[in-house]
């Protein structure tokens, strides 16, 4: 076991852990941070996304050890006080989520997609959505929901 | 996963002392293959060792003759680098058809070309560019490098340090995902450069190769027509639920031509 | 906002942003992985590598030993205790008469293991990684023995068995129809069209992958089973009376947020029966979480039919006859619709759309050595809007007609129309939703889009689907009378609180339907009240009335019009109050836009100052009025509904690489009436996307000689994405259900059930070939473009 630390939506954090604990694990039950979810064991469906250092990666394709010392952001920490990301308020005013479950990797995704292409097209944010499964939506809503928090953003 | 030791050491020298120290270690690059197959429990290391920390090992930089990209620079950074994109647009555009933007962000060159998984990319733009990938103790021509499936030059402890890409005259490449892996069911980097042509295949085979026929006739005459009904051997191509051998060879066909083209253009 | 405005922003036919989404976008929800109980332990299947064998013996003395571990259970302790087996809960009889034959259904498996992922022993450990390190260590000796995983063969009299019971792994033969009738349409006929058709093996996946988590409190003696289930009552009465894990009034079932369904989480499976009865044995909470990697090899799949079908047609191309033959796989056990999907799910459904006077349908349901194959979204209809769309376009293109023409041709015009397959519609217009289908799509001029694709070198074709599927799936009395064990009816308590707020208890289960918007948006628009003053309460035995849950699209047409009654009686009582407290008569009373007001008067009470009156008793006499706001009603519809309606898919083929892409969607639904039409919309994105998923993409694929699933991830199982599909054009025609008071007809399963036909009857056109398999992999596409 040893001692994980890193910055978890802001605040400093640290648990004791096995050298095996993925960084999602790390965040769903050391720090009871239960948003992020575990879809699939392949790497593929992308429910488990959440920020390193500024970028959206896959948390459970990666060690809780190779985040030490990172900035970590999840779902839990989009929002900033009661006040939505505008990619929340996007997912439901255009009904982007039906069971939810893929909703924060899909979410966390799509902040990151328009940080780095601020005014992408349909075939973009299709294209920028591979690593993401939905099985409610059939992704039209989840297009629209991007596509116009891209405009507000 | 089984259980491990982690380790995150700062240069390569504690690397080096790490692999010849420790019962059966593995370099931890991005993770995204490493890190996949061990959750299968399909690997089983004694020690992880996180290269994340290594300094002189990340980065690009391009100069006249050369694109440089150090082992652990991430797919995105590839994909997104202007300099790149202008010295060898294929291999920008490469980059970014691995994986998805998430695996872009963690999986590294290094990673990618020490695994050689026969459906990976970037196998392709090393030996489709004439690359040298420059490791702790030695230079290996992209030519030596690839040997066959999930196998490479590479000896024990050896590890990537950077990867050398000359900069071609044009290059293209062109890619068939499998449906769904989105690995390359085939994919097919051409380079025209100042030793000739070169064409690189992955996916089709039990690793990356070379299409010398498709390259004779491209140094004749370059134009898809020039290679009209040049494909891979059928024998040698791999077959499986998402497709006949008969069919990736006669996708090779297709997507170098679809290469040639855009490299033309 | 006023009353009115209010009704307007919330009421019914508003498309009302979500209640529940809150939650979701915030990582708030509560899945049963979040679920966390003080002291549980986890548990780790052991499960069968073979997909037929022997078990002779389970050696786990070195798991016992291994860290961490508290606890390994086999199929011997399930024996002992005396726990029964999983149960199928339809009974489907043969055409001899004869009761459909199958083996039990252990828990844990005894001495035979009869597919890939069956549940051999569990591993309970402190930790899920340690269970799963000792689940390894667990020495399992079995006799491989040989297997059959398709329904070709499985029938030969020296095919490997499933089950002794079920000799020649025939679990029925099951008929439907005149078949003197048949025979004799199809010997008038002046044309008979033909088809061999097999409907792709398909895997849900529900996002969220099954999970339970089984609790024992000694003091009080109950169980709670929190878990991943679309019907937490029926679970519980599973659970109670066949399983005989504990009485009902002992167990607790909830099913907390649950990440989509698609009808894998209707059954009770194995894990969530071990977590339940293992807490006791270990004496603290048991976890279980499946990988996507079990949920592959052990939730229930969809589909995997093989069929011929026969269409018989006069001179005028009116049909006369429809012949099927089906034998459909139904995996090694049966689970607790299986027998009825293959069966009254699908037959039922052959008419379609059309005035087709005589039709006789055959099923083998065929045990075979794989996963247990049982509800997926659409159940049976999609597999039979596959065959009659197929042969009915086959049936257009041989006779030289327009697809759309030749439909019209033949649609029921007439209401009610009794089919020779059981059912009776009792409303629809078809040719009003191909009309609009055909208008959406620009159906006139796709001759010219054609042209210009085939001048970039693709191949672009159109492809008709006029499905119909039997909704809302009850009366109670009708399923009785074909083999269901329970009544589906469906349950609504409408609880009025002293100050005005409601509680709607239902038994339907939301898992991404959005019930809490739409159930809210009927108490609101009926009541008058503010929707923020509802809550839908859903998913705990323990809070709701007994209820059947949610499949089959009823969750509106069964589970609202629950509600709707509920509400009535509400109001009913409320009347009689009101006119106490106005003192005046009850005949006198109106209630409108949430007021109590005496007709002609402006003496009146607003719904919450009635609530209050209602809790205190001070105005009316409780001796003939007892106080308290709260009705109940167990309602079930007069019969089923009958959403229908057409869809088009247009494609264009790359005929050098076989890629098919769908250019447009045009799905237009008649669902009768709406309560929220962008939830609706949203249910036809979903289906449409799973569709087109198994007509392109989706398989599940066992290697013939080992059994072995070779599509068991998603590496291999090809998933829709993003950039798979187009966006959709959804549009809707209304003719409004007269079986239930709300005229709602069901949404939720439309759009896997129209897609397939669609695209595969698009394919063939765009290539010019008459028949391609599903899912059209690009190999297939390319060989079929290329005349290999």
């Amino acid at each position: 076991m040893t001692v994980v630390a890193m910055q978890v939506n802001g605040k400093q954090v640290s648990a004791d852990v096995e050298p095996r604990t993925l960084l999602v694990h790390y965040l769903r039950e050391n720090l009871q941070l239960t948003g992020t979810h575990v879809g699939c064991d392949t790497s593929q469906c992308g429910a488990c996304v959440v920020h390193v250092d500024g970028k959206a990666v896959k948390s459970c394709t990666v060690l809780a050890m190779q985040a030490a010392g990172a900035l970590v952001r999840t779902i839990e920490g989009l929002a900033d006080g009661d006040k939505l990301h505008p990619v929340q308020e996007a997912f439901k005013e255009h009904h982007g989520l039906q069971c939810g479950f893929c909703t924060p990797g899909m979410i966390m995704t799509a902040v990151d997609m328009l940080r780095r292409i601020p005014k992408p097209d349909e075939t973009t944010i299709r294209h920028e959505l591979e690593g993401n499964f939905c099985r409610c939506t059939g992704y039209h809503n989840i297009v629209k929901a991007i596509k116009a928090a891209s405009e507000v953003l | 996963m089984y259980q491990f030791e982690y380790h995150r050491p700062k240069t390569l020298d504690e690397v080096t002392a790490l692999l010849a120290r420790l019962e059966s270690p593995k370099i931890l690059a991005g993770g995204m293959t490493l890190l996949a197959t061990m959750k299968q429990r399909l690997a089983a290391p004694s020690d992880l060792i996180d290269l994340q920390d290594v300094t002189g090992i990340a980065g690009i930089s391009v100069d006249a003759k050369n694109v440089t990209i150090g082992a652990m620079t991430c797919h995105h950074d590839v994909a997104s680098s202007k300099d790149v994109a202008k010295a060898i647009p294929a291999l920008a555009y490469l980059a970014g058809r691995i994986g998805d933007p998430l695996v872009r962000h963690r999986g590294t060159i290094g990673g990618s070309i020490a695994n050689n998984d026969p459906s990976a990319d970037y196998p392709a733009a090393c030996l489709g560019l004439g690359a040298t990938i420059v490791t702790n103790s030695r230079e290996i021509p992209a030519d030596d490098y690839f040997r066959g499936m999930f196998e490479t030059a590479l000896k024990e402890n050896e590890i990537i340090v950077k990867i050398v890409f000359p900069i071609p005259q044009g290059a293209a490449y062109q890619k068939f995902p499998n449906p769904a892996s989105r690995y390359a069911m085939v994919g097919v980097f051409v380079a025209k450069t100042a030793a000739g042509v070169r064409v690189a295949v992955t996916g089709a085979g039990p690793g990356v190769f070379r299409m010398t026929a498709m390259e004779t006739a491209l140094a004749k005459n370059f134009s898809a027509a020039a290679i009209d009904g040049i494909t891979a051997p059928v024998e040698e191509m791999l077959q499986d639920m998402h497709a006949s051998s008969e069919y990736r060879a006669a996708l090779t066909s297709v997507m170098a031509k679809r290469a040639v083209a855009g490299v033309s253009a | 906002m006023n009353a009115i405005d209010a009704k307007k922003a919330t009421g019914i036919g508003a498309s009302v942003p979500r209640k529940e989404d809150f939650r979701f976008i915030t990582g708030n929800g509560h899945y049963t992985d979040d679920i966390c109980r003080p002291g549980q332990a986890y548990a780790c299947f052991v499960r069968s590598p073979y997909a037929h064998a022997t078990v002779d013996d389970i050696d786990f003395a070195d798991a016992l030993a291994a860290p961490g571990v508290i606890l390994v259970l086999t199929g011997k302790d399930v024996a002992a205790d005396g726990l029964g087996g999983l149960i199928c809960g339809w009974l489907v009889h043969s055409k001899d008469g004869s009761p459909m034959k199958t083996g039990a259904h252990p828990v844990l498996a005894l001495t035979h293991v009869r597919y890939v992922g069956d549940h051999v022993a569990v591993v309970i450990a402190e930790t899920a990684a340690q269970a799963r390190d000792a689940a390894e260590l667990v020495d399992v000796s079995y006799g491989e023995l040989a297997s059959v995983t398709a329904v070709s063969g499985a029938q030969a009299p020296d095919a490997p068995q499933v089950h002794p019971e079920a000799p020649r792994n025939t679990c029925f033969e099951w008929e439907l129809g005149d078949k003197a009738a048949t025979e004799a349409a199809f010997n008038n006929a002046a044309k008979v069209v033909s088809l061999d058709i097999a409907n792709n093996r398909l895997i849900p996946n529900a996002m969220e992958p099954r999970a339970a988590v089984g609790e024992y409190d000694k003091g009080t003696g109950v169980y709670t089973l929190y878990t991943t289930s679309q019907n937490p009552h029926v679970a519980r009465l599973v659970l109670s009376a066949f399983v005989g894990v504990a009485p009902e009034n002992k167990l607790r079932v909830i099913a907390p947020d649950v990440g989509g369904g698609f009808g894998s989480k209707i059954f009770i499976y194995s894990e969530e029966t071990v977590c339940v009865w293992a807490s006791k044995k270990v004496g603290r909470p048991v976890k279980w979480i499946a990988d996507r990697s079990e949920s592959f090899v052990s939730d229930a799949h969809g589909r995997d039919h093989q069929t011929h079908a026969e269409l018989a047609l006069d001179a005028n191309g009116k049909m006369l006859g429809l012949r099927v033959k089906t034998k459909a796989n139904l995996g090694a056990y049966l689970q607790l619709f299986s027998a009825s999907v293959p069966t009254y799910l699908y037959a039922t459904l052959l008419s379609g759309q059309y005035d087709l006077p005589a039709i006789y349908c055959e099923v083998d349901g065929v045990l075979t050595h794989t996963a247990p194959v049982d509800a997926y979204r659409g159940a049976g209809r999609p597999e039979a809007t596959f065959v009659i769309e197929r042969l009915v376009e086959t049936a257009a293109r041989e006779l030289g007609e327009d697809p759309a023409e030749f439909r019209r041709k033949n649609f029921i015009r007439k209401f009610p129309h009794q089919t020779p397959v059981i059912m009776a519609y009792d409303v629809g217009d078809y040719e009003a939703s191909l009309n609009e289908a055909c208008r959406m799509i620009d159906y006139a001029n796709f001759p010219q889009r054609r042209r210009e694709a085939e001048a970039r070198g693709m191949r672009r074709g159109i492809g008709f689907s006029a499905y119909i599927e039997a909704c809302g799936i009850a009366p109670s009395a009708a399923v009785g009378s074909l083999g269901a064990g329970v009544g589906l009816w469906e349950s609504a308590e409408v609880r009025v609180n002293p100050t005005g707020s409601v509680e709607v208890l239902t038994g339907a289960h939301s898992h991404g339907q959005g019930h809490e918007t739409t159930f809210a948006q009927l108490v609101s628009d009926r009541l008058g009240i503010p929707i923020e003053s509802v809550e839908i309460v859903h998913g705990d035995t323990d809070k709701v009335q007994f209820g059947m849950g949610t499949y089959g699209s009823r969750s509106g047409a069964v589970g609202m019009s629950a509600i709707q009654v509920a509400l009535d009686k509400v109001i009913a009582k409320a009347r009689k109050i009101a006119a106490h407290v106005l003192e005046a008569g009850e005949g006198d009373i109106v209630f409108e836009n949430g007021h109590f007001t005496v007709a002609g008067t402006d003496r009146g009470l607003a719904f919450a100052e009635l609530a209050l009156q209602a809790y205190t008793g001070h105005k009316f006499p409780t001796s003939e009025i007892e106080p308290g706001l709260k009705e109940t009603s167990f309602y079930d519809p007069t019969n089923f509904t009958f959403p229908a309606g057409t869809h088009i898919a247009e494609v264009e083929i790359d005929p050098g690489t076989g890629v098919v892409k769908v250019i447009k969607f045009v799905a237009v639904d008649d669902f009768g009436n709406i309560i929220n039409p962008m939830i609706v919309e949203g249910q036809v994105h979903g289906g449409v996307a799973q569709g087109i998923g198994q007509a392109l993409l989706e398989n599940a694929v066992y290697d013939p000689d080992t059994g072995q699933l070779l599509s068991g991830s998603f590496m291999d199982y090809c998933m829709p994405r993003a950039d798979d599909l187009p966006s959709f054009d959804v549009g809707v025609t209304v003719t409004a259900a007269p079986s239930n008071p709300l005229g709602l007809k069901g949404c939720g399963e439309a759009g896997a059930i129209g897609a397939p036909p669609a695209i595969i009857n698009a394919i063939t056109d765009a290539l010019g070939v008459r028949d391609i398999a599903m899912p059209v992999t690009p190999e297939r596409a390319w060989r079929a473009a290329n005349g290999l």
